[in-house]
């Protein structure tokens, strides 16, 4: 029977030759993930259940959302995790000073691999379809139930192949594309879907792929799954040390809609307050003044992105009615940034520069929005409230909109900034 | 489980964000989350709604991050179900696994207001408006979720085998 990429994992680690969409199964898990704010309910409820961790080598425990802690509140979740880690010998457990961004760092430290089965107590775990993985977010319980089993059960998801022609434009990279995506199918065009990539995918970098797979929660998806080729080889072969086995669709593999991207005539695109699918041309817009730019997170923390915002701010000056918050998504990516002399270029511009965190993503801490204020983001989400107060606005952005916008005080596309030099 | 109760009626796409700010993430004690449950949206949420009361909303309920605070405050405010034309995934699985019902009625909740009253019979699935006489029947669960919903969640169903 053809397969997708998703149902060839899902078989895998169901023990099962075949599976077929809607299918319902129950999986092995290759690694179980939470961070500061899930883990301790996790693992409250997981002690309920009363029995070991069903195996401390694939646990990662990441304190990475408000930490390093911003309030007593936040430290006490902290140490719960901590504690909890120590206790149970939990292999990748990271402190402060040694951690990053969840997901940043677990496909930088080659934690994840092609072909492999992961849940994580946070929604952005589908980033790790990037490197051929099929992850996808689950809630506390779901988590609890996988520390305690190594098992979590599964609804073989449909498949939206979403196929991709052309050539990636200059100054257009992978948030482009997953924005474009999400505005043509809607934050609920892919609601129990998986979404996998064919056609011309070696004009993404791994890093626009990341970004790709990280949002395609934001179409409602279950994953976001990338086959495996060269670029993805020459990514892991560096960083994965273990044993792994990719997977590729079948050629007459089932999928229940193609939808089709042209990179070629891509544009720079922000999505509007307050919902990811409001995606329009920035150079459609007019003048929108803006108080704030944070670039970094999950979706565009990587160290290709702080070159992206380098490249626009050289030599140049946040504009002087906005705060812009560069933050490296890994300890490796800011010493990198550093070593490229990015970080000299980010505070001769005037920008803050923070050690890794979610913080101001998910309105945490390290850039709140006051009433009335817009901030320019390459994060993955603008609901309403979500980066502060509720009448607050987010755009979501590329790092090459998010740094020309820091320059100009409104958003703007990377032309008006940078011309047509190179 | 048989239900009647006054309805809270909001829109498509509430994401947990609303459902509970991330200010507020930095505890899971249900009590305290539900103080805060909605206040995005609805200030008037916490303060007012009574044990029992039913949550509606529109398409893609619960979008957004994984954060099963969301059901848990929503659970803790006393909303013994929540009925949606349809809900995100995650949302949706954390509903059963913490023993929340979650009715899925598709384009039939348009004919459900704000303060209507409802009886809700969760295992039927079976919804009657009380106030303008329609019915309407959600979608079955699949047997094996079923099975965890019938054990009040999926940590009671593990502890069960």
């Amino acid at each position: 029977m053809p397969m997708t990429m998703s149902e060839k994992i899902l078989a895998r680690h169901a023990g099962l030759d075949a599976v077929e969409a809607g299918q319902l199964v129950i999986c092995d898990l290759d690694l179980v993930m939470a961070n500061d704010v899930t883990g301790p309910p996790s693992i409250k409820e997981f002690e309920k259940i009363g029995r070991p961790v069903f195996d401390p080598n694939k646990i990662a425990l990441i304190p990475d959302h408000f930490q390093p802690a911003k309030d007593i509140k936040s430290a006490d979740l902290a140490k719960i995790m901590r504690d909890f880690a120590r206790k149970n010998k939990i292999a990748h457990y990271y402190e402060q000073g040694r951690v990053g961004i969840e997901h940043v760092i677990l496909p930088e430290f080659g934690i994840v691999a092609p072909g492999m089965l992961i849940i994580g107590a946070d929604s952005h775990t589908c980033t790790y379809g990037a490197v051929n993985a099929f992850s996808t977010g689950v809630g506390t319980t779901d988590l609890a139930v996988g520390l305690a089993t190594g098992k979590a059960w599964f609804k073989v998801p449909e498949a939206i192949n979403v196929h991709l022609t052309g050539k990636k434009p200059k100054n257009i990279c992978g948030k482009d594309v997953i924005l474009t995506l999400i505005g043509r199918i809607g934050v609920d065009g892919a609601l129990y879907k998986a979404l996998e990539f064919t056609g011309a995918v070696s004009e993404l970098s791994m890093t626009d792929r990341l970004t790709i797979s990280n949002m395609a929660i934001e179409a409602g998806a279950k994953a976001g799954v990338f086959p495996f080729d060269e670029v993805a080889q020459m990514y892991v072969a560096r960083r994965v040390k273990k044993h792994f086995e990719p997977v590729a669709a079948d050629e007459d593999a089932k999928y229940c809609a193609t939808v089709e991207i042209n990179l070629s005539e891509l544009k720079p695109v922000v999505a509007l307050p307050h919902l990811p699918e409001n995606v329009k041309p920035v150079d459609e817009l007019g003048d929108i003044k803006i108080n704030q730019v944070v670039i970094g997170s999950c979706t565009n923390g990587r160290l290709e992105d702080l070159g992206i915002a380098a490249g626009i701010l050289r030599g140049r000056k946040v504009h002087p009615d906005v705060r812009c918050i560069i933050i490296p998504g890994s300890q490796e990516i800011y010493k990198e940034a550093v070593n490229c002399h990015w970080i000299d270029i980010f505070i001769d511009a005037g920008c803050v520069v923070s050690c890794p965190t979610c913080g101001p993503c998910l309105g945490g801490y390290m850039g709140i929005l006051s009433a009335g204020e817009r901030c320019v983001s390459t994060t993955n989400r603008n609901f309403r409230g979500r980066m502060g107060h509720v009448d607050s606005e987010v755009y979501l952005a590329s790092p090459f909109v998010a740094a020309a916008s820091a320059v100009t005080g409104k958003i703007s596309t990377p032309d008006e900034v940078i011309g047509h030099e190179d | 489980m048989k239900i009647e109760g006054k309805v809270w009626r909001y829109g498509d796409n509430i994401d947990t964000d609303v459902i509970i700010p991330a200010r507020y993430l930095n505890t899971f004690d249900p009590a305290e989350l539900a103080k805060h449950c909605m206040v995005d949206i609805d200030e008037t949420f916490a303060a007012n709604v009574k044990a029992g009361d039913i949550m509606v909303g529109g398409k893609n309920f619960g979008c957004g991050s994984s954060r099963e605070h969301a059901p848990v405050a929503i659970k803790a405010s006393g909303i013994p179900v929540v009925i949606a034309a349809s809900f995100a995934r995650i949302f949706y699985r954390n509903g059963i696994n913490i023993g929340l019902p979650l009715l899925e009625i598709g384009d039939a909740v348009e004919k459900i207001s704000a303060n209507d009253v409802l009886r809700i019979d969760t295992s039927a699935g079976t919804i009657e408006n009380l106030t303008t006489g329609d019915t309407f029947k959600a979608q079955p669960l699949p047997p094996f979720v079923q099975g965890i919903a019938d054990a009040g969640g999926l940590i009671n169903y593990i502890k069960s085998r």
